[in-house]
């Protein structure tokens, strides 16, 4: 066990009949991280999750909470969980659901808090069957957090959220990580990871294919987006050295490169007319989909 | 949602221990609030707690009696044998509904992922069965000391009661069963599918021919409801009818053993399986 890790699996394989769900998978939470595990359906993350709640044992290697095994309840004291596919009581009212769970740990939060804290002190007393899929969500986000967990497993936690709901769970996740709070994050909004994550775990196939910062992910992808309003033919610039592809959209020319600077020194000499010129670097979402491209082929 | 700072725990050694009195007050709070879900749940209390006085009243009492023109014995078989009717479907329905529909929705993997205290979620759930098995009875006693109409003694009622709603335990071992088995849609089919037949085999609505009292055996309700038709000092509703077959065979004994064996044996292989897959 490394003692910086809250959360840690080391070597981890996990197989499902015939099917390798993870395979020699290691995986770290530090402290005060807000780290987020990425990868297509049927990569592993469920799988890896699972077995640091304790939910499923290895086949090989160790799991570890805190230092313990997972099954062990002293461990699952100090997290808090929320899980996409789950459904509370539909007979028992959000101040209930809240003061229940609450009542698993050992110095919870004083549940009006919560409430406050997650703006459903006005749905406090419907029941949870009769919240929107939104209002559930946020239900179970302060289930989550009553217990007052030093990690935090979410899955998927703003699926199904307005804008502005997702906005301010995104900024209660910040505060909670300056607060000292790990969170691991499973998502499919990718745009999410590049917004809350300090790291990022890239799995594919049952192993990891890539970890590291946003920034340290998006370098792994070389290529650069250049846009601009030019008068040039995109066949003429799709000849240029270096120009993987060129597309004209609404008057704008889209090219991707791996040489930007030779690119862009190119279209100012060739039209002096040249307008709007934007740089931008491959996003996560483009260097996910590299990475675990690379790996299904 | 306020942005605002959450006082969190931070040293990693410093793994929480729980207070007997904290962990005490969250096997309460489950017990309460898996109460209140039974009774908020129209689909589960309305019939399990007002069918069995409606039935006694209607076929026990009035039916029973004017059949029977007001046979002594035949009434005390009655809410005897309607009150184990009564303790039967808080546990099987209670354990079975509630269980799957838990294991469909994913809260019983959340339950196993927080740090429940062992066991809770399933004792709740015995204490509610337990609850309405005792209302039940309760609502049974009234009924029958406003009608005056068996003429037992309240030793008798108590003796009764107490029998019948520990005799309920099987019962939930059964529901539980079957609910760490099926789906939440049909749980309820397969539920009644286990309950009618014990119901019906159980002896408990009319005398069963020589030829099918050996079926008697396999149903759970048959036993209970010899325990408690014992605490009165009334035969069963075969000899009362003087259909004397194997029915007649087994004691207290064999009685007690039957149903401890069926709650131990069910309820073992139910936890095996939520351990193993939730």
């Amino acid at each position: 066990m490394n003692h910086e890790c809250l959360a840690e699996l080391v070597g981890v394989t996990k197989r499902f009949g015939n099917v390798v769900a993870l395979e020699g998978f290691d995986l770290q939470v530090r402290p005060g991280e807000m780290l987020a595990v990425l990868g297509p359906n049927g990569a592993g993350k469920s799988t890896a999750i699972s077995l640091l709640l304790g939910l499923r044992q290895p086949d090989a290697g160790s799991a570890r909470l805190f230092g313990l095994p997972p099954l062990q309840v002293e461990a699952r004291r100090r997290i808090g969980v929320m899980m996409q596919e789950v459904a509370l009581a539909a007979e028992l009212r959000v101040r209930e659901h809240i003061e229940l769970i609450g009542s698993y740990y050992p110095e919870p939060l004083a549940t009006d808090e919560v409430l406050t804290r997650t703006n459903l002190t006005p749905l406090a007393d419907r029941p949870y069957g009769k919240l929107s899929a939104g209002q559930k969500r946020l239900a179970q986000f302060a289930s989550a957090l009553c217990g007052r967990p030093s990690l935090l497993f979410l899955d998927e936690p703003t699926v199904g959220l307005d804008v502005q709901a997702r906005t301010t769970m995104w900024a209660t996740l910040r505060q909670l990580v300056r607060d000292g709070c790990s969170i691991v994050l499973t998502t499919h909004y990718l745009e999410e990871a590049e917004a809350l994550a300090d790291r990022v775990v890239v799995l594919a196939k049952g192993r990891t294919v890539a970890s590291g910062t946003i920034g340290e992910m998006r370098a792994l992808v070389s290529r650069k987006h250049v846009t601009c309003s030019t008068s040039l033919a995109p066949d003429l610039v799709a000849g240029w050295p270096g120009v993987q592809s060129v597309s004209r959209d609404r008057g704008r020319l889209e090219i991707t490169t791996s040489d930007s600077d030779a690119v862009v020194k190119r279209l100012v000499n060739a039209d002096s007319g040249l307008e709007g010129l934007e740089v931008r670097s491959a996003g996560l979402a483009e260097a996910f989909t590299e990475l675990t491209q690379e790996v299904a082929s | 949602m306020n942005a605002t700072s959450l006082p969190m725990q931070n040293s990693i050694a410093a793994i929480s221990e729980m207070s007997s009195a904290k962990l005490w007050r969250s096997y309460v709070l489950e017990v309460k609030y898996e109460c209140l879900r039974a009774l908020r749940a129209p689909a589960f209390s309305i019939p399990f707690l007002s069918l069995p006085i409606a039935l006694y009243i209607l076929f026990g009492v009035f039916l029973a009696g004017s059949m029977s023109h007001g046979n002594a014995t035949l009434a005390k078989i009655m809410f005897v044998n309607w009150s184990v009717f009564g303790v039967m479907g808080p546990g099987m329905f209670g354990f079975g509904m509630f269980v799957a529909s838990e294991r469909e929705q994913g809260l019983t993997t959340l339950k196993r992922a927080l740090p429940m205290p062992a066991g809770a979620n399933l004792l709740a759930k015995m204490v509610m069965a337990v609850l309405f098995a005792a209302i039940v009875m309760m609502t049974l006693i009234v009924a029958a000391l406003a009608l005056g109409h068996p003429g037992l003694t309240l030793v008798q009622y108590g003796g009764i009661s107490l029998v019948a709603i520990a005799g309920s335990l099987p019962f939930c071992a059964i529901g539980l069963f079957l609910g760490t088995h099926a789906s939440a849609k049909s749980a309820p089919a397969f539920a009644n599918l286990a309950y009618l037949p014990f119901m019906h085999l159980g002896g408990l609505f009319y005398p069963l021919p020589k030829s099918v009292q050996p079926l008697e055996f396999i149903s759970p309700a048959f036993y209970l409801d010899k325990l408690c038709l014992r605490l009165v000092g009334v035969p069963n509703l075969d000899r009362l009818a003087g259909v004397v077959g194997p029915s007649a065979y087994g004691g207290p004994a064999l009685c007690l053993a039957v149903l401890a064996g069926v709650t131990i044996l069910f309820a073992a292989l139910a936890i095996r399986r939520l351990a193993r897959i939730g």
